[in-house]
């Protein structure tokens, strides 16, 4: 006891000694939902601190830099049920942090950033792919870090047609967000010229994600779901809400390769990623929170990334200046993808590459090779300024 | 017939041999071997298994023993030069990548990417002397001519880390253009070049204000700018011209060190990581991550003469009299 005290004191002398100003405080806002969404493969299921641990792992490499620039970096963390005032709760954690990351539905992150709006207060999109958000319903006070649907399927669509499986069997959910990836799947057939042999929709009735006796059924089910196809190279499927993508592998009629929700995913992380310095990121990611890195973490970690080095880069805590640079021509951001990340000025989205994983490896990475743009690469995933909705203000 | 051509051959033999032969050692990361190269001939002579991820390799002061950072390994294992086999390691820290050493060879100062610093070793007793907690991803390493000040940069934190190597305490902060990988004095100490590889750009900063005073740019017609990656550098003794390894695209640029404006770009193999001159200075050999070999720089020329096969992913190069 007594030897910890005087440890306590020395550590608490060289802190003092070492720094003569009190630090610059930044505040960074995490607003997240408690509901967590039930995932047909076991390995999947979101821990409770999904996004959040990316953000902690963010704030701990933000102070490393920020003991070098007298900056201190402070997490407020805050996670909203269903029934509560998500307008109020922003505003409360806007009273304390400047920038705030959030892992909301589409519909909450526009009450927030429109109640927030004369604030002055930045949101930081982790957990929305919504493309409406980036187009009819941008807003000025919004950065998008997670990419969005058409970012996804354009990466995905791109592989396949790189690969010639060009003829595709899409299978998509009854519920809407299944469709709104249908949707972006559609256009990447169209974009990059693969051909939809057939759609195909699977009814959501209910039921366990998990039962004693399910795979059997499962096993019968799924041949007899996806026969009588007409000849395709791979079949795709739409199932953002886990019904059934997962049961897909190794059980359709013909023996033909899943992508999409299941098989071969598109995603902004995998925990198998390593190219590029990933590794380095990874092994920080586990030492601090006994798990792997998902693409919420990987997401909220870009997030608070951005307002560290935004701050470095100004040599400032002002928010006026910090979102000024983030706005600005200057801002970009390393994110082990192997290329600077940088925002579309239309409507604030941040370019990435899309990895392409299958749950034990990234198989690639695109934009794939000999997809061309004029500005940037990045540009030929998802929709490019000439076709955008997006008016900001 | 049969003569001349024997004469032929044996005329292109003496007019290839150089007046002295020198020894390159290449790391190939994911072979997890290095490659000997006889400077001479051009040829492999020997492929050594190592641990595992070799990157960073530096021949010893003496030229005795290569040392080479094994980071999955944890570990810088020590090559002996006469019989080109492994005879000991040293204690680094977790995941070493790149070194540096003291003129005299008795210290070395290495970058350890997982855990944030840059550990001290006594080469002659092969021991740890001490940890120094820098950025985020430590990477480039180098000591300034005088030998008093350690260079180190972190690439997640962005920064030039000045270091001084007596009291080993950090004295400054040099904030670069993102993912800082490689540090390279002038020969006469007056600027330190920096490359960012993220950034695309070489930050040129003054040693004594530990300011930014000047950034290479590079603009290559028909490539994107994200393509522009620079890593390794190479300088002149003269302090006249540099060589910058530009990554995946595949080019190495040479630059008017005084002006700091790239003269031409030279086309070599695919993902060009480092460097490393011959002692004389006639030939710069730069190693090619995708490609899977090593091109030869006719420094003089300016011209790539040569590409030499090697092991899986080279990444690093060291070379010196054998």
């Amino acid at each position: 006891m007594f030897r910890w005290l005087i440890g306590t004191i020395a550590l608490s002398m060289v802190a003092t000694g070492a720094l003569a100003a009190d630090p610059v405080e930044i505040h960074i806002g995490y607003l997240g939902n408690t509901g967590i969404k039930s995932t047909l493969s076991l390995v999947e299921q979101p821990a409770d601190n999904d996004g959040i641990a990316g953000a902690r792992l963010a704030i701990e490499d933000n102070n490393t830099t920020g003991k070098f620039l007298n900056q201190r970096f402070v997490l407020d963390e805050v996670k909203v049920k269903d029934s509560d005032d998500v307008a109020k709760v922003a505003t409360d954690l806007a009273g304390r942090s400047d920038y705030i990351i959030t892992d909301l539905p589409a519909d909450a992150l526009l009450k927030v950033a429109d109640t927030l709006r004369d604030r002055g207060t930045v949101l930081l999109n982790a957990g929305a792919i919504d493309d409406r958000l980036r187009e009819q319903d941008c807003r000025g006070n919004v950065i998008h870090v997670a990419p969005t649907r058409s970012m996804l399927a354009d990466a995905l669509g791109q592989y396949l047609v790189w690969k010639q499986w060009k003829r595709w069997l899409l299978v998509t959910g009854s519920h809407d967000q299944d469709k709104l990836y249908a949707d972006a799947l559609r256009r990447a057939a169209t974009r990059f010229g693969a051909k939809i042999v057939q759609e195909r929709t699977f009814e959501d009735t209910g039921g366990a994600r998990r039962t004693d006796s399910g795979v059997t059924l499962i096993q019968r089910q799924m041949p007899v779901f996806t026969q009588q196809a007409p000849a395709y190279d791979v079949l795709v499927a739409a199932d953002e809400s886990e019904v059934f993508a997962n049961y897909l592998p190794y059980r359709t009629w013909d023996p033909r390769p899943v992508a999409g929700s299941a098989g071969l995913v598109p995603t902004s992380w995998d925990a198998a990623h390593d190219q590029w310095g990933a590794v380095q990121i990874q092994n920080r990611f586990v030492k601090l929170n006994m798990r792997r890195m998902t693409a919420l973490d990987m997401q909220a970690w870009t997030a608070a990334r951005m307002i560290g080095e935004a701050t470095s880069r100004t040599n400032s805590g002002d928010p006026k200046k910090v979102i000024a640079f983030l706005k600005g021509k200057d801002f970009s951001i390393a994110a082990f993808k192997g290329t600077r990340l940088t925002l579309r000025d239309w409507n604030l989205q941040l370019r990435q590459p899309i990895l392409l994983a299958d749950g034990r490896m990234v198989v690639s990475v695109s934009p794939q090779e000999g997809f061309l743009h004029q500005v940037s690469e990045l540009d030929t995933l998802g929709v490019d300024r000439p076709e955008t909705k997006c008016k900001l203000q | 017939m049969w003569r001349r051509c024997l004469l032929t051959g044996m005329l292109i033999w003496l007019a290839a041999t150089p007046a002295s032969a020198f020894v390159a050692y290449v790391s190939n990361e994911k072979g997890n071997t290095v490659t000997v190269i006889d400077t001479d001939s051009w040829t492999v002579t020997k492929t050594i298994k190592v641990g595992q991820r070799p990157r960073g390799i530096e021949f010893s002061r003496d030229g005795k023993f290569v040392m080479v950072a094994v980071g999955d390994d944890d570990t810088i294992q020590v090559i002996d030069t006469k019989t080109q086999e492994i005879v000991d390691t040293l204690p680094s820290g977790p995941d070493p990548e790149l070194f540096t050493q003291d003129a005299a060879g008795k210290t070395m100062y290495v970058a350890n990417e997982n855990d944030n610093t840059v550990t001290v070793i006594d080469l002659k007793k092969r021991a740890r002397l001490g940890d120094i907690q820098v950025g985020v991803e430590p990477e480039g390493m180098t000591v300034s001519p005088d030998g008093k000040i350690l260079i180190n940069t972190s690439e997640t934190t962005n920064m030039a880390h000045f270091i001084d190597t007596t009291t080993r305490q950090i004295v400054a902060n040099v904030l670069v253009d993102s993912r800082p990988r490689f540090a390279q004095f002038k020969h006469d100490g007056s600027e330190l070049w920096v490359s960012s590889e993220i950034g695309g750009t070489v930050s040129i900063i003054d040693p004594v204000k530990h300011v930014v005073t000047g950034k290479v740019t590079f603009e290559i017609p028909g490539l994107r700018s994200e393509a522009i990656q620079p890593v390794g550098i190479g300088m002149t003794k003269d302090d006249k011209t540099a060589f910058v390894a530009l990554g995946p695209a595949n080019r190495v640029a040479v630059v008017d060190a005084a002006t700091h404006k790239v003269l031409k770009y030279l086309l070599v193999g695919q993902r060009v990581w480092h460097m490393d001159f011959t002692p004389d200075e006639k030939y710069l050999m730069v190693t090619n991550g995708v490609s899977n070999d090593v091109s030869v720089i006719d420094v003089a020329a300016q011209k790539v003469i040569k590409t030499i096969q090697v092991g899986e992913l080279p990444w690093g190069i060291t070379i010196a009299q054998p």
